[in-house]
């Protein structure tokens, strides 16, 4: 009476199950990896002390210290923030709409994909509040009664794109809380002393009712149908910032649904850039096969084709505009000041991935890390051409500038990337990295032996 | 008064605990509960038991955006009115995208709420968690429980009940 069946191929072994409780459950606090994690954490503190000074050059300097000067008012913290928030989107896409299209693989590596999605929007968010000149005074976005008689501008695609991403990170975060309660609840019944309190606190008196858990079947699909509509929207958005304005290289139609084929394909490559590792650090390959990595990156080639039909339509749109602004960006893309990085872009974001129309290259793991890097690079430097690029390229010849990031621009990238390492590294550590109650239901069927 | 919170029979798998589920509302009993490691298909069906939490979605959506749009509406109509080159200074279109997302914000939020709240959590402490077996209600067995406020419970008819399911044992949950 549950819904293995079919569904069991998805597990490699004969895990009944118990055998994947203790599987997921030794990953947390297990000795064997004890080491290595403290190696690793204290290599990301480091990066995490990078972030507090970098932050506090801006609080103490303002953004003068970055790169940017006119006309090129932003520099990589933009670029830098389109990209986290484009990787945030993987885990939602795995969460929300996979659950929709009852895609059950996605229950081994949808809560990973969730803890990525939120430490990536906490380290984007960062980037538009410290690039707002004034950081101080970032909680002026907010509609709140004050003294001045003020109010946001809500004809600001900054004030949306803040709505847009406070919405997004506190939504990512309820919605991976309420997939982990039942999964803590098994953590208090397997630890003892001050553990169990910790995670009986989380828990919150979790007992398994089936009124219960009848309800909270019931949110989670809610909340899968609510979280969809961000997968789309958040990146819409933030595409806003750009397409509004009326710069050439900007003012596109094609930007939203560009930006989230964009955000999706450079989240799937992370997903599979830190999978690939952690799945043989914490011996969970029986759990994540081959055949998961093999799904990732048949939906990272859709979303890809996506992202090349994006920058066919701007190359086109700007051809055939007729507008002689857009045409001259366009001939410095193809074979001007900017051709290098554009032709880079290409390469690695719509030449390379097309290899995984191939199963050999689907199935190959080195290939699909090697690959995934190559993509998360190429997402970056697309961010640049955007942002950057057509900053410096502007109306007129004589309005044109040069940017080049400096230090601090590249310690607070540096930064975040120590930020989102720490915390997902005492994720792996404290909480179960895989949705252990959603497996269960897929092996239910399987009895232990002499049972 | 019994002494007893009620009685808990513990199974090692969903088939069983679902048929003795079946059986308990047959036999009349309607003070029943049932705890497992996963969401059994089925059992809402044999506790007869619906859930209406959509509603709340709904309502506190449509709430939070009508909200936040009329919000902007007099924001930029009303209270601190800006003549950005005689536009119309209630832009209806431009409102569209603060009050998507608190929309989803709210119903999502109320959603969460209301199912914690409606499922009684967080309690911390509760009789059931007095039952040392009951720690594997969140790994890999599956429990009926039948309580005390039952009013055809006494003692030894859902002891014998309960034992002719087959389980793999019968445990006293203490008040």
């Amino acid at each position: 009476m549950t819904r293995g069946g079919p569904d069991e191929r998805w597990i490699d072994g004969d895990h009944d199950v118990a055998a994947i409780n203790d599987c997921v459950v030794d990953t947390v606090q297990s000795p064997r990896t004890r080491n290595v994690w403290l190696v690793a954490l204290a290599a990301a503190a480091l990066g995490l002390g990078a972030l507090a000074l970098a932050v506090f050059g801006v609080f103490w300097w303002y953004v003068g210290i970055w790169g940017v000067r006119t006309p090129v008012y932003w520099g990589i913290a933009i670029t830098n923030f389109v990209w986290w928030v484009g990787i945030a989107h993987a885990g939602t896409l795995i969460s929300a709409i996979l659950l929709l299209a009852n895609q059950t693989w996605r229950r081994s590596i949808n809560r990973f994909a969730e803890a990525m999605t939120l430490f990536a929007i906490a380290c984007a968010g960062m980037f538009p509040l410290l690039h707002l000149g004034r950081p101080e005074f970032f909680y002026w976005l907010l509609p709140y009664p004050n003294t001045y008689g003020y109010w946001p501008q809500f004809l600001s695609p900054l004030v949306w794109d803040f709505f847009a991403v406070a919405t997004y990170g506190m939504v990512s975060l309820v919605f991976w809380y309420v997939g982990l309660v039942p999964d803590l609840a098994t953590m208090r019944d397997r630890s003892t002393g001050l553990r169990a309190r910790v995670y009986g606190v989380f828990a919150l008196g979790w007992r398994g009712s089936a009124r219960h858990w009848e309800r909270h079947q019931f949110a989670y699909l809610l909340l899968a149908g609510l979280a969809t509509t961000l997968v789309v929207s958040v990146h819409t958005v933030v595409s806003f910032d750009f397409a509004v304005a009326q710069l050439p290289g900007w003012h596109a139609t094609v930007f939203p649904p560009y930006f989230v084929a964009g955000a999706i394909f450079s989240g799937f490559a992370l997903v599979l850039t830190l999978l690939i590792p952690v799945r043989v650090w914490l011996g969970l390959r029986d759990l994540i096969t081959d055949r998961h990595l093999d799904q990732c990156a048949k939906l990272m080639l859709t979303a890809g084709l996506v992202v090349a039909y994006g920058y066919a339509a701007e190359l086109y749109f700007g051809w055939y505009s007729g507008d002689p602004h857009e045409r001259e960006l366009l001939a410095s893309h193809l074979h001007g000041r900017s051709a290098p990085l554009f032709w880079t872009v290409i390469g690695l974001n719509v030449a390379l991935p097309q290899s995984l129309w191939w199963r050999a290259a689907r199935r190959s793991t080195a290939w699909l890390f090697v690959l995934s890097i190559g993509v998360n690079l190429g997402m970056w430097l697309e961010r640049w051409l955007i942002v950057i690029t057509s900053l410096e390229h502007g109306l007129l010849p004589t309005t044109g500038g040069h940017y080049w990031p400096t230090f601090w621009d590249w310690l607070t990238l540096a930064g975040t990337f120590g930020f989102f390492a720490f915390f997902m590294l005492l994720f792996i550590r404290f909480v179960p990295v895989i949705a252990m109650s959603e497996l269960r239901e897929l092996v239910g069927d399987r009895r232990p032996e002499g049972a | 008064m019994s002494a007893l919170q009620g009685m808990l029979a513990e199974f090692a798998g969903p088939g069983d605990v679902l048929a003795a589920t079946w059986a308990a509302r047959r036999a009349g009993y309607v003070a029943l509960e049932v705890f497992s490691p996963y969401p059994i298909e089925g059992m809402a069906e044999a506790l007869a038991f619906r859930t209406r939490l959509a509603r709340v979605t709904l309502v506190a959506g449509l709430l939070g955006g009508a909200a936040i749009f009329l919000f902007q509406g007099w924001v930029h109509a009303i209270e601190w009115h800006l003549d950005i080159g005689g536009r119309r200074s209630f832009a209806a279109p431009a409102f569209i995208v603060p009050t998507f997302e608190i929309t989803i914000l709210c119903a999502a939020l109320a959603t969460v709420f209301a199912m914690f709240v409606r499922n009684g959590l967080p309690r911390l402490h509760h009789p059931l968690f007095a039952v040392p077996a009951f720690g594997r209600a969140s790994q890999d067995r599956f429990f009926l429980f039948i309580g005390a406020d039952d009013p055809r419970f006494s003692a030894p008819t859902v002891r014998a009940f309960l034992v002719s399911h087959a389980p793999l044992e019968v445990h006293d949950v203490p008040r």
